[in-house]
C-alpha cells in the first residue's frame, strides 16, 4: 500500500512538473498578438494546398458533419461557436473566412505545433474537408458591440447552426 | 497486495467523475506508437490489461495505468502503475514508468519521426508485456512472484516512433534499444502497426456506433536480441489484431489480441483497455493554483 501511495504521489509531483514547465516555456504574449502568429501561418500555405478544392463544398452533410467535429475536437480551444478561446484563435476572424478552404485544410494537416495547436491529419481527409465546410460556413464574426456579447457568423453563412450548439 | 490492486481499480474508476471529456481519435495500438501526440493541456488516463497464457505455469493477468498529459503540441509526458497477478500465486505491485514523447518536425510530413523515452523502475515480476525486447521469452515469466520480484530493474528505454498516414491509413514503425542501468547489455526490439477508421467521412448525426468510429489494425512486435547475439534467436514475436472504439462521451475502449508466433511467446496475450479523455486538464490546475487571475 505505501509503494502505492509513493507512486501517486510521484504521479502527481511528475505531472506538476511537466505542467510547471509547459506553462513556463514563453513568456505570456498578449492573446492578439498570439493570435496573429497563428493566422499568419495561413500565409505560409504551399500554393498547390491552396489551390486543393473542397472535394466536399457540394455535400450537404459536410457542414452537419463538420460540426458535430468541431464539437468533438475543436471547441475546447477556439471556443462554442468558434469566436475564441483561451488556446486559440477566433476562426470568424476575416483572415480565417477570408483564406482559401486549402489553406485551412493545409494548417489543419500540419497544426501549428510550434504555437499549441496540434497536428489533426489523425482526422481522415473527408472529415477535415468536413470541418472546413463547417468552418467556411460560419462566415465573419459582426464587430462585437459591448462586453459580454458573443460575436455572430455574419448573414452570408445560410448554413451555419451557431444556434445547435450545445 | 490485493489492496495494491484495489487501489490501482478505484483510481481507474475515479476518472468516471471527471468532467470535461471529449471525443478523441485514439489508435488502437497497444504496444506500436504513432506519432500522434496528446493534445496541449488534456490529460488522458488509461486502464489496460493484459491476460496472458503460460505453458510451463500458472496463467497471469497483469495491468496497468497510464496518465498522459500533453505538455505542448510537441512533448506529451506519461506516468505508468504497473501491477499484476499470477493465478494460484499473488497479486503485486511490480513498478512505475515514467515516459516522454517529442515531435521533431513541426510540420506534417509522409513519415514524422517522435523521439521516446522511457525510465522504469520494475520489478522482475513486471508482466504488462508493453514492449517485447531483448530476449524476453516466455519462460521467463514462469517463476513464483516472489522469485521474480527479488530482481529489481532500473531501465532506461529509448525509441524511434516513425509514422505516416496516408487515405486514412496510419503506419507505424518503432525502434526500440533498452539499457537496464546494472550492467545488462543493451536490449533491442521492434513494432510494427497499421490502422484505419472503418469510414473516413463522419456522419452528420451525432451518433456513438457510427463506423467512424471504430479503427481497426493490427500489430507485429517483438525483439531482437542484444548486441552479443543480435537477431531472432531466443526472442518472441507476436501479432495482434487491435480494435479501438472512440465514443463521443469522451471514452475510448480497446480490444487486442495477440497470438505468439514461436515457441519462446506466450500462446496468447489477450489485451482490453478503456480510456478517458480530460480536456483542459492544464488550465484547471493552472486555475486551482491561482495562475488565471
Amino acid at each position: 500500500m505505501r509503494e502505492c501511495v509513493r507512486a501517486l504521489a510521484a504521479t502527481a509531483a511528475l505531472l506538476s512538473v511537466s505542467m510547471v514547465l509547459a506553462h513556463q516555456e514563453k513568456p505570456p504574449a498578449p492573446k492578439y498578438h498570439k493570435d496573429a502568429l497563428v493566422y499568419a501561418e495561413l500565409s505560409k500555405a504551399p500554393q498547390k494546398a491552396r489551390a486543393k478544392r473542397n472535394p466536399l463544398e457540394r455535400d450537404a452533410d459536410a457542414v452537419a458533419a463538420g460540426r458535430n467535429l468541431f464539437e468533438q475536437h475543436c471547441q475546447e480551444c477556439h471556443g462554442d461557436l468558434a469566436e475564441g478561446g483561451r488556446k486559440g484563435p477566433s476562426l470568424l476572424d476575416e483572415q480565417v473566412q477570408n483564406a482559401e478552404p486549402g489553406a485551412i485544410f493545409w494548417i489543419l494537416t500540419n497544426g501549428v505545433v510550434r504555437r499549441g495547436m496540434p497536428v489533426w491529419s489523425k482526422l481522415p481527409e473527408p472529415q477535415r474537408w468536413q470541418l472546413v465546410s463547417y468552418i467556411k460556413s460560419l462566415g465573419v464574426a459582426e464587430p462585437v458591440p459591448s462586453r459580454g456579447s458573443s460575436p455572430k457568423p455574419s448573414s452570408g453563412s445560410s448554413t451555419a447552426p451557431p444556434s445547435g450548439h450545445r | 497486495m490485493v489492496r495494491a490492486s484495489v487501489t490501482l481499480f478505484l483510481a481507474a474508476l475515479l476518472f468516471v467523475s471527471l468532467p470535461g471529456s471529449s471525443l478523441a481519435q485514439e489508435s488502437p495500438y497497444i504496444v506500436a506508437y504513432d506519432h500522434y501526440l496528446e493534445e496541449p493541456g488534456n490529460l488522458e488516463i488509461e486502464y489496460f490489461s493484459t491476460f496472458g497464457t503460460q505453458r510451463t505455469s500458472n496463467n497471469f493477468h497483469a495491468f496497468w495505468m497510464e496518465f498522459e498529459y500533453g505538455a505542448t503540441a510537441w512533448w506529451t509526458t506519461e506516468f505508468y502503475l504497473d501491477g499484476q497477478s499470477t493465478f494460484g500465486d499473488s497479486t503485486v505491485f511490480t513498478g512505475l514508468r515514467f515516459e516522454n514523447r517529442f515531435r521533431v518536425l513541426k510540420r506534417e510530413h509522409f513519415i514524422n519521426p517522435v523521439l521516446y523515452v522511457e525510465y522504469g523502475n520494475i520489478s522482475g515480476a513486471d508482466k504488462i508485456l508493453k514492449e517485447v525486447e531483448g530476449h524476453d521469452v516466455e519462460k521467463n515469466y514462469a517463476d513464483r512472484n516472489a522469485a521474480l520480484r527479488e530482481e529489481h530493474n532500473h531501465e532506461l528505454e529509448f525509441k524511434l516512433l516513425l509514422s505516416g498516414t496516408h487515405k486514412g491509413w496510419n503506419f507505424t514503425e518503432n525502434t526500440l534499444a533498452a539499457k537496464n542501468l546494472s550492467k545488462h547489455p543493451w536490449e533491442f526490439g521492434y513494432a510494427l502497426g497499421a490502422s484505419r477508421p472503418l469510414a473516413l467521412k463522419a456522419s452528420a448525426k451525432r451518433c456513438s456506433f457510427c463506423r467512424q468510429n471504430l479503427i481497426a489494425g493490427a500489430e507485429l512486435y517483438g525483439g531482437l536480441g542484444d548486441p552479443h547475439s543480435f537477431g531472432l534467436d531466443d526472442t518472441s514475436h507476436y501479432v495482434a489484431p487491435v480494435v479501438a472504439w472512440n465514443l463521443p462521451s469522451g471514452w475510448t475502449f480497446r480490444l487486442s489480441a495477440g497470438f505468439g508466433l514461436n515457441d519462446h511467446s506466450h500462446g496468447l496475450l489477450l489485451r482490453w483497455g478503456v480510456s478517458r479523455e480530460i480536456t483542459g486538464f492544464g488550465s484547471m490546475v493552472k486555475n486551482l493554483l491561482g495562475g488565471n487571475r
